[in-house]
């Protein structure tokens, strides 16, 4: 019989209208920006031109904050029943406006299409319903306490789950009675912009959701914005640090979800092909632009060899290429300056003479592609077992003893996430007692749930988004 | 195909493994997602077909009804000769004479339950008294069905020393074991019924005899793939999968080739080491044949019903 290869199953894109030139969203209007400036944002699985997005400067913060600051008092006072009225209208809009919200982050941002469409949105979706629930019941949240909301909130979050990471700060600042100005990453400004659409469908009143473009530059000038009351970011922990020095001093709230470098930890007795499934969705989940990725893999060492070659055989069965084909479990690297930065590090990493892995992948002519990578015989003194490659990389190490794995794991900066692989109930808790990481997944990994709070430890940040928890940020309590 | 000789108990304990059901349960649903269009829907429906047991095991099930679906096996598409014949016909033994003289050199195999079919509960001895009589008949495979109350009793010597016996019974006849999965309740002990089989002889493992509601499904697929080729590459011998019970869809049908394809790759898409046990699907995998060629749907009185 010939090959049983699949044919190419695109997504169409017709469902998705695309603009040549956007505004900033201020005051409930699209609106140019002052600044004059723009930029361009592509495709990066084709290094296509898709729009021409305005680059806000200091008064477009301004005009974007005053919005805000204007729509505060209202929204805070307003019944909180109809708060969460418009939150379901908006969690109703993203639910019905899924496949063109998916196509379009998939379009933007390179994730394989058939993680936008199960994954990102309906995640996305789930938190604003989730947090519509609560809008009117925080006196459950802090019982005996009175929570009011801080005002107006500056989120800045990251290119790798743009419409979730939007979801996740949005939703629960409004439920708690803030307005917000965000800024979606640099690369991937497009969902954040037709999410304001889905805002003014939903009726939601004029500046209780501004969003603003641009790079770190207008960033650094939202968060430093003197009528800011609360910062939220989700990035990089180096620029996290920055942040935090540049808030010290100004009674602005913060909380931050910075980078990690998780160990995903398998034991002798555990459920192996599900064990290397695991590690296959902790690591090449989203190309590993995950800040709670798998990215180092303890091996108890008598299974290492055997969970090794299993790992092998799946990566050559991944698919890597057209993020838009159904098919696609591997699509394109975010942009090229990140996908320099991968190959820096790989290259690190063989010259610290660990040993390379591959799948077998063709990489497509044009955009920016990384294929599925794996190091074994790394150690914890090797660059790549200490800091975080953001991309399709695996450091392989092994262990003995659960001390030692207990060890391993913590012997980093950051604490966002671990993975426990164990058939042993008592070893799952008796591991999660003992690991630093804001979540610990047992026999699973990268799972996520509204109602599930995630968060960091040490250089992975503080402040938990989703659940009950999430709500703390946002709020103050008398 | 090699007849199969058994590898010794020794090699369950020697793989081992467990299962995490949720975790299984979930790449058979990602795995499920597989979008399978244009030519490699064509190919893998031909493929389907290739790899069809067409089954018909009724307690009225005659010489003349068996003689009609030998006919459809052998040409499941009158009219269209470049629609493949199935691998084999699967009936009661008391009807092999008859099929083998249907079938006569068609190239589908004739292949019969055997062993107390389908609760396996009669004597050892009766069992395989069964089977030898059917393989004198002229059966070349044999469909056997192992004692799940063994198996939940933790006796897995039992079923091991009982499919050891179907095995030499069977002489150069190929040996399909069923596991009737729904009956087991657990992916570890479907896991552990799979190695017990291989390791006693068998040449393939089959999910389910069909005959209770709780049929194959697509998470019990992968479980067994994924046993199939631990024991492939702990003994280098390639033991062939069966999904029988509630296939009744080309869509189902491509499902669990996608299963295969994923776990136990391309070498596995082949009548020798895959089988589809079904009495009613090669129609609906006509008109999608049909469909995919023409772009439209036929009338259903345009396949034949035998």
């Amino acid at each position: 019989m010939p090959r049983w290869d699949y044919a190419p199953a695109p997504e169409a894109t017709d469902i998705v209208t695309v603009k040549d030139t956007y505004g900033l969203f201020i005051g409930g209007e699209e609106v140019e920006p002052l600044s004059g400036d723009y930029f361009k944002t592509i495709n990066p699985a084709t290094e296509e031109v898709l729009a021409a997005i305005p680059e806000a400067g200091l008064e477009d913060i301004e005009a974007a904050v005053a919005a805000a600051r204007k729509a505060a008092g209202t929204w805070a006072a307003i019944a909180p029943a109809d708060r969460a009225k418009y939150l379901f209208r908006i969690a109703r809009a993203m639910q019905e406006r899924q496949r063109e919200l998916a196509v379009l982050e998939t379009m933007n941002g390179g994730k394989p299409i058939k993680e936008s469409r199960d994954i990102d949105v309906p995640l996305a979706g789930a938190h604003f319903f989730y947090y519509a629930g609560w809008a009117d019941k925080l006196e459950f949240a802090f019982p005996g306490r009175n929570a009011e909301p801080l005002g107006v909130c500056a989120q800045v979050i990251p290119w790798n789950f743009p419409l979730l990471m939007l979801a996740w700060k949005i939703a629960p600042a409004l439920a708690t009675g803030n307005t917000v100005v965000l800024k979606p990453a640099e690369t991937t400004p497009l969902t954040a912009l037709l999410f304001a659409q889905i805002c003014h469908q939903a009726g939601l009143p004029a500046g209780v959701v501004n969003i603003v473009t641009g790079a770190g530059e207008t960033g650094a000038a939202l968060v430093n914005h003197p009528g800011v009351d609360k910062v939220a970011f989700t990035g990089s922990t180096e620029v996290g640090k920055q942040i935090q020095r540049s808030l010290a001093g100004s009674g602005k709230h913060l909380s931050l979800e910075l980078g990690g470098k998780a160990a995903n930890i398998v034991f002798a007795d555990a459920p192996l092909d599900q064990a290397v499934e695991g590690i296959v969705n902790g690591i090449f989940f989203n190309q590993g632009h995950v800040c709670c990725a798998g990215s180092r893999l303890l091996l108890q060492e008598s299974i290492a060899t055997r969970v090794v070659s299993k790992l092998k055989r799946r990566l050559s069965t991944l698919r890597l290429g057209d993020p838009l084909d159904k098919n696609t479990d591997i699509g394109a690297i975010n942009s090229r300056a990140q996908l320099d930065k991968i190959k820096e590090l790989v290259g690190v990493g063989v010259d610290e003479g660990a040993e390379l892995y591959q799948a077998p992948c063709e990489l497509p002519e044009h955009g920016f592609w990384f294929p599925p990578t794996v190091f074994t015989g790394v150690s914890q003194s090797h660059r790549i077992a200490q800091e975080e490659i953001f991309g399709p990389v695996l450091s392989v190490l092994t262990f003995r003893t659960e001390d030692e794995a207990v060890e391993k794991a913590n012997n980093t900066p950051y604490g966002l996430s671990a993975g426990v692989w164990t058939d042993k109930g008592s070893r799952i808790l008796w591991m999660a007692d003992r690991l630093k990481a804001g979540v610990v997944w047992a026999n699973t990994f990268n799972r996520f749930d509204p109602a599930s709070p995630f968060g960091g430890f040490k250089e992975s940040g503080f402040g938990r988004e989703g659940g009950r928890h999430g709500l703390e940020p946002y709020v103050r309590l008398t | 195909m090699t007849r199969a000789v058994s590898e010794g108990p020794g090699i369950v304990e020697r793989i081992g493994g467990s299962v995490d059901a949720v975790g299984v349960e979930q790449r058979a649903a990602a795995l499920g997602t597989r979008s399978i269009k244009k030519e490699a829907k064509l190919l893998g429906l031909d493929l389907a077909i290739r790899c069809c047991d067409l089954t018909t095991l009724e307690g009225a099930d005659s010489p003349g009804k068996i003689a009609q679906l030998a006919s459809k096996a052998i040409r499941p598409a009158p009219t269209d000769p470049s629609i493949p014949h199935v691998a084999a016909l699967c009936i009661y033994p008391r009807l092999v004479a008859p099929a083998v003289a249907a079938l006569g050199d068609s190239g589908v195999a004739v292949a019969s339950v055997a062993g107390g079919f389908p609760s396996g509960q009669a004597p050892l001895d009766h069992r395989l008294a069964e089977i030898e009589a059917a393989v004198s008949d002229g059966a070349g495979e044999i469909d056997i069905v192992i004692s799940r109350g063994a198996l939940l009793a933790g006796d897995q010597d039992a079923v091991y020393e009982e499919v050891s016996r179907a095995r030499e019974a069977c002489g150069s006849a190929h040996l399909k074991v069923i596991l009737e999965t729904g009956e087991l309740a657990s992916y570890d002990r479907i896991r552990c019924a799979s190695l017990v089989a291989m390791a006693a002889g068998a040449d393939f493992i089959k999910t389910s005899t069909g005959k209770i509601s709780l049929a194959s499904t697509h998470p019990t697929a992968v479980v067994m793939a994924e046993a199939i080729r631990d024991f492939a590459e702990a003994t280098s011998r390639a033991v062939g999968l069966k999904v029988a019970g509630g296939i009744k869809t080309a869509k189902e049908a491509l499902r669990y080739l996608v299963i295969v394809n994923e776990t136990l790759g391309e070498e596995w898409l082949d009548p020798d080491r895959f089988r589809i046990g079904a009495s009613s699907v090669l129609n609906d995998i006509l008109m999608q044949i049909d469909k995919q060629r023409s772009g439209v749907y036929s009338d259903p009185d345009r396949y034949t019903k035998d």
